[in-house]
């Protein structure tokens, strides 16, 4: 074959660096940058780690109760106090972490999973599977998540589901409110990816539909729907305090942060026992925040468009 | 006479214009209507017109990445238009597009080499290394460099972006390809280094072009017969050195008269008189009647506002669609 190099490029070849690349790599040294999302992200590693770890150095992690330890206020022995029922309430906290963290993170995989492939499906194959699919979803979307959340969880209770299974149930219940706001944002993107230039050229090279949606149409969603799950973490946590908190989420004695707050819902607790609700309080606080401001950070080095 | 590659037979492709609330067809937009090509093997015939004059909208019926209203589309006596997807994916790679726009046309998250190679892998014409080796070659044919392989797309310039996009079509070997527009995009000077890619290409793979333009001197540098489009219309065809010295079609002479001059003052010999076509070329979906034409035809008669012009033989390979020359 005739070699046929064009002058311009001659010239770029002395300037060459021939280092492979990556887009992801990039964009984590941009993210590496901002130094806000960073420390969100230590701090959420840092929560993970210590919720997970903790508790095993903990001499008080068999929850048991103590009745001569009441109600007593952080000292030395129970940094954080302890609680009605004499239990460390340090011990407690990360435990309860482990739940709700849990529960969050594992919520957001579940809708991700049932968001991301029943959008990817609507947006793919369009027509009559699109209705369907996208009706549901609306359907769900119509009905406010935490009046939806109460019925389940009081459904739960009146079902005398055991405690031990509910924090599954309630992975469940998030899951379920959370998937149709994915499955359209997923639909929406791969509508908007369809008909965009390249896939007119992939289709033209006679790619088959395997090559085009995974290779071609996914990766230019996957970003995106990595910031909105991040962010989807959060808001699961929180709807797990808030069901916990009423007695509809996960019951004690299981910990979950929403549920050892709910343990100083009286006005007693509330002012004369105060480390019974702040380190539960701050630990949801910080952590949501935590949270909120990494996938902020995401969202600006891997999707600049969707800036709010 | 060799046999003809491709055939494109009274070519009608209209789009429906819906409205209200149940997507009623009010009308059509007639992008294509009534377009014969014939394009026989090494050849590179020049599709010219103006803006929305349908150029495009015939490259993209012929690899039906539109949908034709009638007529038919003969890739090696093969209607493209009756083929299940399946077989018309395995000819895919023998009939290939280059887009005009090298920005929107590549996926901005597929390395470069991947972009070329991958129709190969999925089309099993080769294996993965096989691929990596073909591909390289089709790079260094367009003025690639080996390192460029795994970049992506967004690390290049728009010339050298096309020139990924011609390499992504070379490297499956194809004996078509339909270029639409591709250097309108680039800059005067990067536009002649793919031109004379293109050309090269042509005399080192006996490629068979079919090139879609608005720039004429583009056109006439590469091709060896041009058409003249005019809403939707064919208005003339004839071989380049006919056309640019003998035009008939006062579209295509009014055209001719437009292209720029190197020396405006020092006047070629074959230096037309300009003519200068007042208005906008009129709307497809209510296209005028009898010669679609006349609205803008400084030489318009009433036959020209009643009949619709035949698309004659006049001399050689003239052909033409006028009442009057």
């Amino acid at each position: 074959m005739a070699s046929i190099s064009g002058g311009a490029v001659e010239l770029k070849r002395s300037q060459a660096v021939p280092v492979r690349s990556s887009l992801w790599r990039q964009a984590m040294l941009r993210l590496r940058k901002n130094k806000l999302a960073m420390s969100g992200l230590g701090f959420i590693i840092f929560m993970f780690l210590i919720c997970f770890i903790g508790p095993l150095f903990s001499p008080y992690a068999d929850g048991k109760i103590d009745t001569a330890n009441m109600y007593s206020a952080p000292s030395w022995e129970h940094w954080l106090g302890t609680d009605l029922l004499g239990r460390d309430m340090m011990t407690r906290l990360l435990q309860a972490g482990r739940i709700s963290l849990t529960v969050g993170f594992a919520s957001m995989c579940i809708s991700v999973l049932i968001g991301s492939i029943l959008g990817a499906i609507a947006g793919y194959y369009r027509g009559i599977v699109d209705q369907v699919i996208m009706r549901v979803a609306d359907l769900l979307l119509t009905i406010p998540s935490l009046p939806i959340l109460f019925i389940l969880g009081a459904l739960l209770s009146e079902w005398k589901v055991p405690t031990e299974y509910r924090m599954y149930i309630v992975m469940l219940m998030l899951s379920f409110v959370g998937w149709p706001g994915l499955a359209r944002l997923v639909r929406s993107q791969m509508l908007s990816v369809r008909e965009r230039e390249f896939m007119q050229a992939a289709t033209v090279l006679g790619l088959d539909d395997r090559r085009k949606l995974f290779h071609h149409m996914l990766p230019n969603i996957i970003p995106l729907l990595i910031v909105v799950a991040t962010l989807n973490i959060g808001g699961s946590i929180l709807y797990e305090s808030v069901l916990s908190f009423f007695g509809l989420g996960v019951m004690p004695p299981t910990p979950t942060w929403g549920n050892m707050i709910d343990s100083a819902n009286n006005l007693i607790d509330f002012e004369q026992h105060p480390w019974l609700w702040i380190p539960p309080g701050a630990a949801i606080f910080t952590t949501v925040i935590a949270i909120n401001i990494f996938g902020d950070g995401l969202r600006d080095v891997l999707d600049p468009k969707q800036k709010k | 006479m060799t046999e003809a590659l491709l055939e494109v037979n009274h070519l009608k492709t209209y789009f429906p214009i819906t409205s209200g609330l149940f997507n009623r067809t009010v009308g059509h937009v007639k992008a294509v209507d009534d377009i014969s090509i014939t394009l026989k093997e090494g050849e590179a015939f020049g599709l010219v017109g103006e803006s929305g004059s349908g150029k495009s909208t015939v490259g993209k019926t012929i690899v039906r990445l539109a949908d034709k209203t009638s007529g038919e589309v003969k890739f090696k006596g093969i209607d493209l238009h009756q083929l299940s997807e399946k077989e018309l994916r395995k000819l895919r790679p023998k009939l290939q597009l280059i887009f005009q726009d090298p920005y929107s046309s590549l996926n901005p998250r597929v390395r470069v080499g991947d972009a070329i190679g991958e129709a190969l892998i999925n089309h099993g014409l080769a294996t993965k290394a096989e691929a990596r080796e073909l591909v390289l070659e089709v790079m260094d044919a367009c003025g690639l460099s080996t390192y460029h392989y795994d970049r992506f797309p967004h690390e290049f310039s728009g010339g050298q972006r096309q020139r990924i996009g011609i390499a992504r079509a070379l490297v499956l070997n194809p004996d078509l390809i339909i270029a639409d527009e591709p250097v309108s995009a680039l800059d005067v000077s990067i536009q002649a280094q793919i031109i004379n890619l293109f050309r090269k290409l042509q005399v080192s793979r006996g490629l068979t072009y079919l090139f879609i333009s608005h720039d004429l001197s583009v056109v006439e540098h590469l091709c060896t017969r041009i058409g003249v489009m005019y809403l939707g219309t064919m208005m003339e065809t004839a071989s380049r050195d006919e056309l640019f010295r003998n035009p008939l079609h006062p579209y295509t002479k009014a055209l001719l008269s437009a292209v720029p001059v190197p020396i405006p003052k020092k006047k070629r010999k074959d230096q037309k008189e300009r003519i200068v076509l007042s208005g906008d070329i009129p709307n497809p979906a209510n296209p005028p009647s009898g010669c679609k034409f006349h609205t803008r035809c400084p030489f318009a008669t009433d036959i020209c506002r009643e009949q619709l012009p035949v698309f004659r033989h006049a001399g050689g390979d003239h052909y033409i669609a006028c009442h009057l020359a």
